[in-house]
């Protein structure tokens, strides 16, 4: 028992996520751009796609970066009140709960989804996240869908 | 003409930045791996493509008519994507159809020690917007022609002094107010802080300026009805209110006030001194015409009277006018609206004190007016005598979160300082008494004002809020805290002024709904940016000057008001104004009606066609931040060069 785990352990620390990231333009994408002008380093398991606004995440590019695989979703907007297009972050965090609900229905853990307000002087955070999620999520393991599909 | 064929396919251009990314990435790997990808007509790679080779290198690609776009891949697009689409554009490409990929600030600078890692996610980034970019259409900028002409709502001194900034550069400005005469409440002002200047010496010259003005059209007694259209292209209806009194004849001489016998409490005076039914707002008003207050005259009431019919030697009275609505066009609007008092009713603390001798700041101000109801004497409202024991109370409704106002209303430490100097000119031998919280004197000369209130003029200040208000015979009893001494302090006084808190104008919220723009948590109008941009609202083409935006004092107003009034001009100065065409669109075919993309959009953009059960998006209007998108459940939204399938093919290529 004690050596499976261990062998599990290992397995994990072996494996690296792939984290995929919607960053709104005007806060975390700029965090993110902080971070790198502050050559702050951090994993490089993430691939950020950037939206105008938080609130323009669509929930199926979250469920079609599961089904193709992605270990987790980042979904990156500015602090509450901070919003560029006024309400956008408030309807991704409605979406978002609701996309995550949807996920357990659907078997899927909602802990590969993380919504984070990330403002643009954030770099240091935005770097932190990225480290804390990619931890996560050699914890969790890989998705399963991953090895479902491959019959 | 590009060939269609070719639309889809791209070039790209690898940036070294120095060794800021080639130190990281490798270079000539990225190239490999990029060279047989789908689409992809060649890869290419240099040391700076910011720089003139860069450029020209770029350029001669755009030019060359073999790839229908170009990746550039180098630092975040917030930095150069302008600079590559500028290029493009010169390079008869069009620019829309240029991507960044970033591989500097969210590859190579921060992964220094996995360059495997950081190469292999480079590839991964350039794919992405590979994807997006063959995607891309072909977009121009929305051009709308701007109408140059502009609407101040509001003709106190920040709305005066914006019309004035606008009109002599040359713009028609419409200067409204709903009261009949421009000024607001600078013109019931006595004295101005820290100068001491009369306040109407200095504003009436300038209310002659305004009414001379040959681009300044006056709108006064009349309101903002509605308001429809889009920056450089407002389309407002104004409710011209009725004065029964034909302003085109009335030359103002005040016959018929005179003759009206029907007396009314004066607002203008604050109740203090009173007014005919028939009435000009004060002496010095502009434009310099009457009007009846229908509640209150005779003839109205009763049918009978038409005293003022007979008095007029023009024959400028009409009982048969009606509100007219006018409509207007204009390219931008500011919002000066200013303030009104917080009720000293809601001071429940107070009530049980209240007479005619507890009066508000700007009660006091219209007795210290030479122009006032006692000629700027200072008596008490109840039977005219002189006081000799008035007591000040600052912060009355300010910065009590708990049962008021949570904000400081920024000038009541100034006006009060003020009111006990100017009470200590006009009554020598008498004792003016200040409850303060702090004192706060930030602003030019304004701490040597208050200094001089205390040590000259020997006002005597006490930290302490009053408790309440009682009645005693003719006094008015305070019974206070002086919290620096710690001892109870009851003053039998013979006049109360209440410093009341500052509030956005009656009806502001109204008018915010209609022109679409946002009010804070204490109801004044917000700013789109509390530093960067102070006058601009999150509306294009609406801007806020003076206290309807923030309590604040004349030269503060006045500075904001010209900063309004440069934001106006700028917008103005071009012909036409463009607009990013990275909007949303209904694919009618998909689109089922349900209203849900309405519902999202925060800017008002898209309309629905109940009719044919059609949403539809305002290219003008919308911002381009997508929520509609995503919140359409038939896929029917989609925003240009944004679009959902863009998403989808970036997931792909990188996962």
């Amino acid at each position: 028992m004690e050596q499976k785990e261990g062998s599990m352990d290992k397995e994990n620390r072996a494996f690296e996520p792939k984290i995929i990231a919607f960053l709104c333009n005007w806060c975390t994408y700029a965090g993110a751009d902080l971070a790198g002008v502050s050559r702050i380093q951090y994993p490089s398991n993430i691939r950020i796609i950037r939206l105008m606004c938080s609130g323009a995440l669509d929930p199926t590019y979250v469920i079609k970066s599961l089904l193709e695989g992605a270990d987790g979703v980042l979904i990156g907007g500015c602090h509450p009140g901070d919003c560029h297009y006024i309400s956008g972050n408030f309807k991704a965090r409605r979406r978002v709960a609701v996309l995550k609900t949807s996920l357990k229905e659907a078997g899927l853990e909602p802990e590969r989804v993380w919504l984070r307000w990330i403002s643009a002087s954030e770099g240091a955070y935005f770097a932190k996240t990225v480290e804390e999620m990619v931890l996560h999520l050699k914890r969790l393991g890989p998705n399963p869908l991953n090895s479902m599909w491959a019959i | 003409m590009i060939k269609s064929a070719r639309l889809n396919s791209v070039g790209v251009f690898v940036c070294h930045c120095g060794i800021n990314i080639a130190s990281t990435v490798d270079i000539e790997e990225v190239k490999r791996q990029l060279a047989g990808y789908p689409g992809v007509e060649f890869v290419k790679d240099y040391q700076y493509m910011c720089s003139e080779p860069g450029q020209l290198l770029f350029k001669e690609a755009c030019r060359s008519e073999t790839v229908g776009g170009v990746v550039v891949a180098s630092c975040s697009p917030r930095l150069h994507e302008t600079t590559f689409r500028r290029a493009a554009a010169e390079a008869g490409m069009n620019p829309y159809r240029v991507e960044i990929a970033n591989i500097r600030e969210q590859c190579s600078w921060v992964h220094h020690d996995e360059k495997e890692k950081a190469t292999i996610k480079a590839v991964d980034i350039i794919k992405s917007v590979i994807e997006r970019s063959k995607r891309n259409e072909s977009l121009s900028s929305v051009s709308i022609k701007t109408v140059k002409k502009v609407l101040v709502v509001g003709a106190g001194i920040s709305g005066m002094q914006a019309a004035l900034n606008i009109a002599n550069s040359g713009i028609e400005t419409y200067l409204l107010d709903r009261e009949p005469s421009i000024g607001g409440r600078m013109a019931q002002l006595s004295e101005t802080f820290p100068t001491l200047d009369c306040s109407q010496c200095i504003l009436t010259p300038r209310m002659v300026e305004v009414g001379q003005n040959k681009r300044i059209t006056l709108m006064t007694y009349s309101e903002v009805e509605e308001v429809s259209g889009y920056v450089g292209n407002f389309k407002v209806k104004v409710r011209r209110k009725a004065a029964y009194v034909d302003w085109d004849k009335c030359t103002g001489c005040g016959l018929c006030s005179e003759k009206c016998p029907k007396k009314v409490p004066s607002e203008f005076d604050r109740s203090l001194g009173r007014r005919k039914a028939i009435y000009s707002q004060f002496p010095q008003a502009v434009p310099n015409k009457t009007v009846i207050d229908r509640e209150s005259c005779l003839y109205f009431k009763t049918g009978k009277c038409r005293l003022c019919v007979e008095a007029c030697p023009l024959g400028a009275i009409d009982f048969e006018q009606e509100d007219r609505i006018e409509e207007i066009e204009v390219g931008a609007i500011v919002v000066a609206t200013g303030y009104d008092l917080y009720e000293k009713e809601k001071i429940e603390e107070y009530r049980i004190g209240y007479c005619e001798d507890v009066i508000d700041g700007l009660a006091f101000e219209r007795l210290l007016s030479s122009s006032g109801p006692t000629q700027g004497r200072v008596l008490r409202p109840s039977d005219g005598t002189v006081p000799k024991e008035v007591v000040f109370i600052q912060c009355v409704g300010s910065r009590d979160p708990d049962h008021h106002l949570p904000y400081c209303s920024r000038i009541c430490c100034m006006y009060t300082a003020k009111h006990a100097m100017l009470y200590k000119h006009r009554v020598p031998d008498g004792q003016p008494y200040v409850f303060y919280m702090d004192i706060r004197s930030g602003g030019k000369n304004y701490e040597e004002f208050v200094q001089r209130t205390i040590e000259e003029e020997r006002v005597l200040y006490i930290r302490g809020r009053v408790a309440r208000l009682y009645r005693d015979g003719k006094k008015v009893v305070v019974v206070g805290a002086d919290t620096i001494s710690g001892k109870k302090i009851e003053i039998r006084a013979d006049m109360v002024v209440l410093a009341m808190a500052m509030r956005p104008s009656g009806g502001i919220g109204e008018l915010s709904k209609k022109l679409k723009i946002q009010v804070d948590q204490n109801g004044f109008l917000s700013e789109a940016h509390p530093k960067l941009r102070p006058v601009e609202t999150l509306t294009r083409g609406v801007f806020l000057a003076g206290c309807a935006q923030a309590p604040k004092d004349i030269t503060d107003t006045v500075s904001q008001a010209g900063a309004a009034a440069s934001m106006v001009l700028e917008l103005l100065s071009n012909e036409e104004l463009t607009h990013s065409p990275t909007t949303a669109w209904v694919d009618e075919e998909l689109c089922a009606g349900c209203g849900q993309c309405v519902a999202q959009c925060a800017y008002g953009a898209i309309e629905l066609d109940t009719r044919r059960k059609k949403a539809h998006v305002n290219d003008i209007l919308c911002q381009g931040c997508g929520a509609c998108v995503a919140a359409c459940p038939s896929a029917a939204v989609n925003q240009r060069n944004f679009s959902i399938s863009q998403y989808y093919s970036m997931i792909e290529s990188i996962v």
